[in-house]
């Protein structure tokens, strides 16, 4: 039984290790100062698919990314480490979508794969945290969804099982697929790269990525097929544009501030004897403690 | 038409909080634009839903009772929650940001193509000139949240699309009854009419809820750890401290990250937020982001090697000192002090 697999997967600025030049004066976010990452998230879902992989075979997986030519790295890192491929969805009627856009213009580029039975990705992207595009690509598509997933436990019968870690407790839940999956950061860490692997498809590009003129690989390019990972613009996928980017965006951003708190007047103090002890003396006499 | 709902999240026959703090929210909105606060909820048992929330200030509330609405799955509830805004048309629709508030939400603002926030910190109502084409909007939701990891602020609008749709995290509001004595109205909804057999695909096969595992949210004190604890074992230090002071240990998304700490304890934007009466913060360095989750508790002492450190800022006394120094002592003289 061999199943089609779709990682979503996104690159995004690594907000978790955010120095002081992250934040330009006007207030807004200095993306040349933050690394281009894996979405951590998106990774824990590559594994998953790797897994089915792994067990069912000819199984096949392949990732879908959208963002500009670099984030085509996605598709490479993911091939690295056992994904079969994959398509960058590229262009700039797609900038400055929501998420409900994003959702709309990834739905439309998963159609492109034919029949695929599990789509798996991140429950949420780290400079967004909301979550949303994986339930929202779902309802795009008519497909159940399990948020919150830690292990796609199995798959047979046309009905997946799939446990879920939520605040409070975990769950295991049967739906049939095809299905949309969202995986947690609590699940299996993605396995690392493929030393044979990476020495086969650290040439692998987008046509983008060669930029026209003198072509980095042109002896490989257009000739291995595996090495000429799908770039799709708008033209290529059945979409309405007016659904895409700003135009099929809901929600607008009013006004973005960099983020201040009121500093107070602190009380200094050392770690000396004394200053710890007037300190418990002076929390217990305001009965703050004790 | 025109109103504000909440979505109620059941535990059985209970009401999360959560959602008891969106009612107090939206009771405030709702009185501020005019309009009716409505809520819906859909569960096997919802008798004791009324008692729960006319307090709150509900004027609708909309029940969905079958026994196949429990525990929550996502198809049921959404086709719920479409068709009834398809009917009602509210302006506003909150639900909580928990992993069903976060698997529903989004499902919703899809199929009914209108905006959705997630995770908000502060929902206001103002006004919103469209930069394009110069259209004014009055009274719209401002749905404002942290983003790009805490580090900025984000209002966003949603001009022409209904519901207006939010989600917040548990917390992030207070709850607080208006009236005991409030009536609303019940509308009983006809559960096969919103929701199509089909919808009951997936089926949960087997549940295990720990129901509060920590006290974190309403402990008045809290020691919180972060990466300059140094190490799991360092964090015995935090337990065992906070054992002496009757309080939580609380955790840094770093420390959490480092695998030192359950993620239940984390504070800050994606973890919880906290108000309490002291917070003790050992080691933690103070990103946007955590600063989010406890800013408003009354006192704050921070025990940091570095004088510099941004948590310092908003804290009350600052101990310049490492954690593995100062929360003996602290421990030392507030058993002494406190006899």
């Amino acid at each position: 039984m061999g199943l089609n697999i779709v990682v979503l997967a996104k690159q995004v600025p690594d907000t978790r290790n955010v120095g002081k030049d992250a934040m330009k004066e006007d207030g807004t976010v200095n993306r040349a100062a933050l690394p281009a990452i894996f979405n951590p998230e998106d990774k824990n879902a590559l594994e998953q698919a790797l897994r089915l992989k792994d067990r069912y075979e000819g199984s096949t997986v392949r990732v879908l990314t959208m963002g500009p030519a670099r984030a085509a790295e996605i598709i490479r890192e993911s091939m690295y480490r056992g994904a079969d491929g994959g398509a960058l969805l590229s262009g700039r009627e797609f900038a400055g979508a929501d998420t409900l856009a994003t959702s709309y213009a990834l739905s439309c580029a998963i159609k492109k794969f034919g029949k695929v039975d599990i789509i798996v990705c991140g429950r949420q992207a780290i400079d967004g945290d909301t979550a949303q595009v994986g339930p929202q690509v779902a309802e795009k598509l008519g497909l159940p969804q399990v948020t919150y997933a830690e292990e796609i436990v199995a798959v047979e019968a046309g009905q997946v099982t799939v446990k879920r870690r939520l605040e409070k407790g975990t769950e295991l839940v049967k739906a049939p697929y095809p299905i949309v999956i969202t995986v947690n950061g609590s699940a299996a860490e993605c396995r690392s790269r493929n030393a044979k692997r990476v020495m086969r498809f650290k040439r692998a590009v987008v046509p983008s990525e060669l930029n026209g003129a003198e072509p980095k690989y042109p002896e490989v390019f257009g000739r291995d097929k595996a090495l000429c990972i799908d770039e799709w613009g708008v033209a290529d996928i059945d979409t309405k544009i007016e659904l895409l980017g700003l135009s099929g965006s809901p929600t607008k951003v009013k006004g973005i501030e960099s983020v201040s708190f009121q500093a107070k007047e602190s009380k200094r103090m050392t770690d000396s004897d004394e200053d710890i002890d007037s300190l418990m003396k002076e929390l217990i006499t305001k009965n703050i403690i004790g | 038409m025109d109103n504000i709902i909440v979505y109620l999240e059941m535990e059985g026959t209970t009401v999360a909080d959560v959602s008891l703090e969106l009612l107090t929210k939206g009771r405030k909105l709702a009185t501020q634009i005019g309009c009716k606060l409505e809520a819906v909820a859909a569960a096997a048992d919802l008798s004791k839903v009324d008692a729960q929330v006319f307090p709150y200030g509900v004027d609708t509330l909309y029940k969905a009772e079958d026994k196949r609405l429990s525990p929550y799955t996502t198809l049921p509830h959404s086709s719920l929650l479409v068709n009834l805004f398809k009917e009602i048309k509210p302006q506003i629709a909150l639900m909580g940001a928990t992993s069903t508030g976060r698997d529903l939400g989004p499902r919703v603002s899809s199929a009914l193509f209108s905006g959705l926030t997630a995770d908000c910190t502060s929902l206001e109502i103002g006004d919103y000139t469209d930069n394009k084409s110069g259209k004014e909007y009055k009274g719209l939701l401002y749905q404002i949240r942290p983003a790009f990891g805490g580090n900025i602020v984000a209002t966003i609008v949603n001009p022409e699309h209904r519901p207006q749709m939010a989600t917040v995290r548990e917390g992030v509001m207070k709850k607080e009854i208006v009236d005991e004595a409030y009536k609303g109205e019940v509308v009983n909804l006809d559960v096969n009419k919103y929701i199509p057999e089909t919808d009951y695909v997936v089926s949960v096969i087997d549940r295990q809820m720990e129901s509060g595992k920590n006290n974190l949210k309403s402990s008045p004190i809290i020691v919180a750890g972060g990466y300059g604890v140094g190490s799991k074992e360092n964090f015995d230090l935090l337990y065992e401290f906070a054992k002496e002071l009757h309080a939580e240990v609380g955790a840094s998304r770093a420390a959490v990250d480092a695998g030192w700490v359950d993620h239940d304890r984390q504070i800050g934007q994606t973890g919880v937020t906290v108000r309490p009466k002291l917070y003790i913060a050992c080691g933690i360095s103070g990103q946007i982001q955590h600063l989010a989750g406890m800013q408003e508790s009354g006192i704050i002492i921070s025990v940091n090697t570095d004088p510099d450190a941004p948590i310092n800022a908003v804290a009350d006394y600052v101990i310049n000192g490492s954690v593995e120094t100062v929360v003996p002592k602290l421990m030392k003289y507030f058993k002494k002090n406190s006899k």
